[in-house]
């Protein structure tokens, strides 16, 4: 037993594939280069490639950021119910959960790094090398939990593939504390991301308790999102079981999720609107523009729409229980939060400024050409590791076929 | 034999082009120095010394020019405070481009330490009816009154408190630096920051030889890169000589004092005393150095 033999297995699979998987591979790798062009233009030239300016600060790649923080957590946030309502397979949801967490985090990771105006200068922040600013910034206490979050999904996810790799069984004294800790984690990965913003009493938008609540509640209906799109189309194309009952589960648990995201953000509308003191600028910009800045009220409303949409589809038993209604109402969800967390989180903080001026922003194309990149690494990632998890689980794919199939190659040679 | 040969030749040549590299990126050491150069104040005196004089060879370098930099600490029993005079300020912008000058700050991509908003004077200080880009023929403008902004050197910063890299600080005088050489630029300070008075190199700054300003200090006006955070340090590299602040010197109608708060016969310690006295969004607790006032 090795590990070496371990990773020479995966990189053997992910190489082997369909003409459909070759394809899905040229695709995102055009998409990756594509991206990094514009990334490039960005290393060379700085951050006057984005269309931030000293008004709005922050913006596209932050939302990123947050959104993927939020998929990341709840991906793991889903052994819970998994747990507690005895969906077999669990071993399969915690894998998948945790290597979509992993990918998540590494994408997060990366969108802090584009954004950062030096990146060669991270390591300022580290601890012993640099002087990290530990514990009074919360970007320290973000970089740090994110950090140990990723390597506990790493680790508990390539250690149950590698013991399943060697048909050997997981020392459960290993894996399940780590997985239980892996929980809390994902719930505090969401919450000082929360707390990022909320630490900042410049900027009332941001400024409000039910922030952290408010960021839970819509992770949970990303991140599961993606899952559910996920165990359909591995139900289709492996021996991957998982029950109609469950996905239905998932999709009701998402409508409470729903309705507590729904209801704190009435709650949030009420306390602006009703107290009417100047701090409703930034929602009146988020919602109906400002004078003649109008430019984000269209993210505003079709994430509104769109998450109403999904609201209603899973509300209703009938179409949440109908294959079709229900994937259309994944998306929209999806699509939802991704605008609510990517623009409508983010600009409206910095619109109007401190001082009270107005700078429009909507992203550049180098923001976007970045984006499509790290999320093509992503999704590049995703892919790889999905394979390889789904060759070693499903597939019995194992050291014996390692090495028989070197025989073979072997005797045609 | 051949194929031995070909790799030995290969690995020869592979050395030689790393050495190659290294000797002529002999005249880079510097830059592998800077990149590697510690936090300003975990430095030691001598350090700091050291690396000042690095910094005046280079600036020879590229502007051509003999240049001073200090890295004078802050003097023992001085606070620095600042008082403006509403009732006199007339929304000139002299200010805003003195400051320019002194403190070397990019023309290109623009960078303004000082914002000048405008406001009405039926509404009093609102910022949501202010506006930075008021443009006249003549000011002041009938009915309105301006309020200049910049670093409000708070007693309780925020920005110094979210910077992940302890890269910006208080010092003893009370004036908010940044480390140009440590700042990572993750811009949290900008949205921490109450008073838009941190901004950011965007792009890389453009400054014309002939107006660049010598007399520089490492934590002050010395020329930045593309990248980092910058703001206003009350001209450090004049008041720690004893000089007021250019934008003091400029303003045509005396609306600006500057002074040592723990001196009970300064300037500003009179207005304090005696004149109607307030700091901008007192709520936040951040307890500004940066007082304002009705003169008259």
């Amino acid at each position: 037993m090795n590990f070496f033999r371990f990773l020479q297995g995966s990189l053997k699979i992910i190489f082997k594939g369909s003409k459909n998987y070759y394809a899905w591979l040229l695709f995102l790798l055009l998409l990756i280069i594509w991206g990094a062009f514009g990334y490039y233009g960005q290393l060379s030239h700085g951050l006057i490639k984005t269309h931030m300016r000293d008004s709005v600060s922050w913006a596209f790649y932050i939302g990123n950021f947050t959104f993927l923080v939020g998929v990341a957590a709840a991906a793991v946030m889903l052994v819970i119910p998994a747990y507690i309502y005895n969906w077999a397979p669990i071993k399969e949801i915690v894998i998948f959960g945790e290597l979509l967490a992993v990918c998540a985090v590494i994408m997060c990771i990366s969108f802090i790094v584009v954004d950062i105006g030096s990146p060669m200068r991270f390591w300022h922040m580290l601890p012993l090398i640099g002087t990290m600013n530990f514990p009074t910034s919360m970007l320290t206490w973000d970089f740090f939990v994110l950090n140990t979050y990723l390597i506990i999904n790493a680790i508990v996810v390539i250690y149950l593939l590698y013991c399943a790799f060697y048909k050997k069984h997981y020392n459960k004294s290993i894996v399940i504390p780590l997985v239980f800790l892996s929980i809390p984690m994902a719930v505090g990965i969401h919450t000082i991301t929360a707390f990022l913003y909320n630490a900042v009493p410049s900027r009332p938008f941001w400024n409000s308790a039910l922030l952290a609540p408010r960021f839970l509640a819509s992770a949970f209906c990303s991140g599961p999102a993606i899952l559910l799109i996920l165990f359909q189309i591995l139900r289709k194309v492996t021996k991957f079981e998982i029950k109609d009952e469950a996905i239905w589960t998932i999709a009701e648990l998402m409508v409470y999720a729903m309705f507590i995201y729904l209801f704190f953000t009435v709650n949030e509308l009420f306390k602006e609107f009703y107290s009417g003191t100047e701090h409703i600028l930034y929602w009146q910009y988020l919602l109906f523009g400002i004078g003649d800045n109008h430019e984000i009220v269209v993210y505003s409303w079709s994430s509104i729409i769109m998450g109403c949409i999904a609201f209603f589809l899973f509300l209703i038993p009938s179409t949440r229980k109908n294959f079709l209604t229900l994937n259309i109402g994944l998306v929209l969800i999806y699509a939802s939060v991704y605008v609510e967390k990517g623009i409508a989180l983010i600009i409206p903080g910095f619109t109007p400024d401190v001082l009270g001026q107005i700078y429009v922003y909507t992203p550049s194309i180098t923001e976007i050409r970045t984006a499509v990149m790290i999320f093509s690494l992503g999704a590049l990632l995703f892919t790889f590791l999905s394979k390889i998890a789904i060759a070693i689980i499903f597939d019995d794919y194992n050291i014996d076929s390692l090495s028989s199939s070197k025989l073979v190659s072997n005797t045609h040679s | 034999m051949e194929k031995e040969n070909s790799r030995r030749s290969f690995l020869k040549n592979i050395s030689l082009a790393t050495f190659t590299t290294l000797a002529v990126s002999g005249c880079n050491m510097k830059a592998i120095d800077e990149f590697l150069q510690q936090n300003f104040r975990t430095l030691s005196q001598g350090e700091k010394d050291e690396i000042v004089k690095n910094l005046e060879a280079k600036y020879k370098e590229k502007y051509e020019k003999d240049t001073h930099v200090s890295d004078k600490p802050a003097m023992e029993g001085v606070l620095f405070g600042y008082a403006l005079d509403l009732s006199r300020c007339i929304g000139c912008r002299r200010c805003v481009y003195a400051c320019v000058k002194e403190n070397n700050q990019s023309r290109d991509p623009q960078i303004q330490w000082i914002q000048v908003l405008q406001m009405e004077k039926e509404k009093g200080i609102d910022y949501a009816h202010s506006t930075v880009h008021y443009n006249p023929e003549k000011v002041p403008e009938q009915g309105h009154f301006y309020v200049p902004v910049a670093c409000q050197q708070c007693r309780n910063p925020q920005c110094t408190k979210v910077c992940p890299a302890k890269a910006t600080w208080q010092e003893p005088d009370g004036i908010v630096v940044v480390d140009y050489n440590w700042c990572i630029g993750c811009r949290y300070c900008m949205a921490a920051c109450p008073y838009g008075a941190r901004h950011f190199n965007w792009g890389e700054p453009n400054l014309p030889v002939e107006e660049l300003n010598t007399e520089m200090h490492y934590l002050g006006n010395r020329p930045r890169t593309k990248g980092v955070v910058e703001k206003c340090t009350f001209c450090v590299q004049r008041t720690r000589e004893g000089k007021y602040p250019a934008c003091v010197e400029i303003c045509p109608v005396g609306a600006r004092k500057f002074g040592n708060l723990l001196d009970p016969n300064s300037e500003v310690r009179y207005i304090l005393e005696n004149k109607r006295v307030l700091v901008l969004k007192e709520e936040l607790n951040t307890q500004p150095k940066f007082y304002y006032f009705f003169g008259i």
